[in-house]
């Protein structure tokens, strides 16, 4: 495979994974916003800094309102990390690795861009947020759908995987940290509202909150929280799962092409950490630090995959 | 409207009986209904929107992707029509790939006296550096595309050979994929020649012009795009895709080891064959355009030295050129030592005196061509024109005369078209594909039709407006 096509798909599955976990943010704000009575102000900087797009948001507005935070994260061609863009992205690398994909993944591709293009031309008003929110997922879905359905299970496909696995474990560590100071346990007033709002947005952020209560029979405590978002390698959306599977895509890959590289070895490294960690030790040592070390060896791993196999000259 | 047809209808000829190739066809179409029809071809809209088929049009602020116009009624050809225009078309590919070895090699239809010397050393599209030079196979022109248009039963003209990077295929493929999809029952009862082994029969065809480097193995092939902003960026891919090959652009490629490599997720592996989508200009910045980013710097140096295929050869845009054209039946007669099957359209060549005369005379009923142009861009359709453009060109054609043609404006035969009012005749050309290998030269069965989608419009360019059909050649008269 070319390396220039391997790069495509790797950054074909981030962008896809960005665009659909932007959406996911948007959702549990509008969430958020609808169940309480006062000012959300904060909540909608928590959703632009965990999108990351502080500093390109500022640049355009003053304040963090919901009306203008939706359409910054949804429409704005200039937010590089929005749904828009990301989907643009996405688009455009299918079609420069047009012949690696299935007509199938092309396709589904090709209509998820198509459809949220023309839901966004113009600005979202609150009454059409839901449904708007819930074709970008459904559109996501089906793309990740005709991709398990219809792709062959060599390097083109672990690459995607890979590179879906790299964004996602980044976007759930950016949602811990962004909140990381209301699950710390001196600011546990345990049981108070605000902090059980706050809580259940994390959860609905990475799409965990029915799954967490379940597994939990509805006690939540920051400490249960972030253990299940970091080391439960049953949720798809944990950090323990992500790198579980970009280990397990990297051995296919190192079998298929008979070698092994040096990002293989910092992809170890992460999930030797995670299996060796528990929750209390991170508290111990501090969350926020744990999960600056974890997105910046993420990181690094991201970086080394793109020299090892040629993505660039 | 009771005026009598005055040009020549695939369908319904000059006097409105049903021609033969589209006799079961035509009763078909009896029985459909126009609601039927119109919600079929919106289907069809739906479907190359949502499987990419666009093309991006140059010039334009926002490179929009823009769909080329589909019609589904078929252009139909039957068998014994299609066998005498094959054998026209080999005699004349044959003819431009002697003519191509000849020119770079003893230039023996120079000294003849046939073709002035002077068009060829003062013509751009020649390459020097190609004398002496023999490609793989010896094959100059693997690809070819040859634009037909037909004016009576019996009356078709070559209008111009692509012999450079013809595009267009993908339609051919794409479009039948969806007439299979929307009118299966019509394919069942119908008996057409299938194009689906486009895709293979190139593979094949490129693979048996493999390098005297790929040492008698299964050579690699890659086509070379300029990438996903080009106008056909969406055919280059799409025939990749179907071959099985890579789609390289030329920063994944290098000289590695007197080869060309291209960069892999392993390493740089050779290539052994280039299908190019590039023009020779761009080809290598070392031999030709310093500035162009899109090709290979010392291509041209592994070429010459046996470590790779370009397909098609560089230097092989000298047969296309229009001022060539007009002395194609000399070239054909030269080499074949035939009279050409295929007739050419007259053509004023303005470079000589009495011709310009000619054609100064004449602009209104003329079509002007820019000698190098293509696209159907700089050019005066003289009967379509009004005044105003016609005095422009004029001043045009006096300071520059031996840049244009001129040819007679033909009367391009018509199929119907399906419009909101009901079937509308309007005109088409023809572009079958053709593969040259050494094991000899093999015509798809089909090709491109091209219809102009305005009433009355002559200009079947996509550029311009101009839409595609379905060409359907029938297995049986």
């Amino acid at each position: 495979m070319l390396g220039r096509t391997a790069a495509g798909l790797f950054w074909l599955a981030r962008y896809l994974e960005r665009a659909e976990n932007t959406t996911r943010l948007v959702d549990a704000g509008f969430r958020m916003a609808l169940t309480r009575a006062d000012s959300d102000t904060e909540e909608w900087r928590s959703v632009v800094t965990t999108a990351g797009c502080t500093n390109a948001y500022l640049d355009k507005h003053e304040v963090f309102r919901s009306d203008k935070v939706i359409d910054f994260v949804l429409r704005d061609k200039d937010n590089p990390t929005g749904v828009f863009r990301a989907l643009q992205e996405a688009r455009e690398n299918a079609r420069m690795t047009r012949t690696a994909l299935t007509r199938e993944v092309w396709e589904a591709i090709n209509d998820a861009w198509m459809s949220v293009r023309d839901i966004l031309k113009r600005p979202i008003a609150e009454r059409e947020l839901p449904e708007v929110l819930s074709l970008i997922r459904r559109q996501a879905a089906q793309v990740r759908g005709a991709v398990a359905g219809t792709m062959l299970r060599n390097d083109i496909y672990n690459f995607m995987q890979v590179g879906t696995l790299v964004e996602r474990a980044d976007n759930t560590a950016r949602i811990l940290d962004t909140k990381y100071y209301v699950l710390l346990p001196s600011s546990a007033s345990i049981g108070s509202s605000l902090d059980n709002v706050q809580w259940e947005m994390i959860l609905r952020s990475a799409s965990a909150e029915r799954s967490f209560y379940w597994l939990n029979g509805g006690n939540a405590s920051p400490i249960a929280i972030a253990d299940f978002l970091i080391f439960d390698a049953r949720l798809p959306r944990s950090l323990a799962f992500c790198y579980d599977g970009i280990t397990e895509y990297l051995k296919r890959l190192e079998r298929e092409y008979g070698t092994s590289a040096p990002s293989h070895e910092l992809a170890i490294r992460q999930e030797n950490r995670l299996t060796s960690l528990n929750i209390a030790r991170v508290f111990e040592k501090g969350l926020h630090e744990f999960l600056t070390g974890f997105m910046a060896q993420n990181a690094a791993f991201s970086v080394q995959i793109e020299a090892d196999y040629r993505f660039y000259e | 409207m009771g005026e009598a047809p005055q040009f020549f209808d695939e369908m319904d000829g000059f006097d409105g009986t049903v021609r033969a190739p589209y006799g079961a066809y035509a009763s078909w179409l009896q029985d459909m209904s126009r609601p039927a029809l119109l919600k079929k071809s919106l289907e069809a809209q739906a479907f190359f929107r949502r499987t990419g088929i666009t093309f991006n049009v140059y010039g334009q602020a926002e490179a929009d992707e823009r769909l080329i116009p589909f019609d589904l009624i078929p252009r139909i050809i039957g068998a014994h029509e299609w066998a005498n225009l094959v054998r026209g078309i080999e005699q004349r590919v044959k003819a431009i790939n002697a003519f191509l070895h000849d020119i770079y090699h003893r230039q023996e239809i120079l000294r003849a006296g046939r073709v002035p010397e002077r068009l060829i050393r003062e013509n751009a599209a020649f390459l020097p550096k190609m004398i002496g030079m023999d490609p793989p196979g010896g094959i100059y022109t693997h690809i070819v595309g040859v634009d037909l248009v037909r004016t009576g039963p019996n009356e078709f003209y070559v209008l111009e050979d692509n012999a450079r990077t013809p595009s267009g295929v993908s339609y051919m493929l794409e479009n039948r994929e969806t007439m299979l999809k929307m009118f299966p029952e019509l394919f069942s009862h119908i008996k057409v020649e299938p194009v689906q082994q486009y895709p293979t029969m190139l593979r094949r065809s490129l693979e048996r012009c493999g390098p005297p480097a790929a040492k008698g193995n299964r050579p690699t092939v890659a086509v070379l795009t300029p990438g996903i902003h080009n106008s056909a960026y969406f055919e280059h891919a799409f025939l990749a895709d179907q071959m099985g090959v890579e789609l390289v652009e030329g920063h994944d490629l290098r000289v590695t080891d007197g080869r060309i490599a291209m960069r892999t997720t392993r390493g740089y592996e050779p290539v052994d064959v280039i299908y190019r989508r590039i023009d020779d200009d761009f080809l290598d910045p070392l031999n030709f355009r310093p500035d162009s980013m899109l090709g290979v710097a010392g291509i041209l140096d592994i070429y010459r030295s046996g470590g790779i295929t370009i397909a098609n050869a560089p230097g092989t845009g000298i047969a296309d050129d229009k001022a060539i054209y007009s002395y194609m039946p000399e070239i054909v007669e030269f080499y074949t030592g035939q009279k050409p099957i295929l007739q050419n359209v007259p053509t004023w060549r303005c470079a000589e005196k009495d011709a310009l005369a000619y054609v100064l005379e004449h602009l209104e009923e003329l079509v002007v061509k820019e000698v190098h142009g293509s696209g159907g861009y700089g050019m005066l359709v003289g009967p379509a024109a009004s005044k105003a453009e016609v005095r422009a060109f004029r001043e045009k054609l006096i300071a520059r005369p031996g840049n244009y043609i001129a040819q007679p404006t033909l009367a391009l035969s018509t199929v119907p078209v399906l419009t909101k009012a009901g079937l509308a005749p309007r005109h088409v050309d023809l572009r079958p594909f053709v593969l040259v290998s050494p094991a000899g030269v093999e015509v798809t069965p089909g090709g491109l039709t091209r219809v102009a989608m305005k009433k009355g419009s002559l200009v079947v360019n996509s550029s311009q407006g101009g839409g595609t059909k379905d060409t359907w050649v029938l297995k049986e008269d």
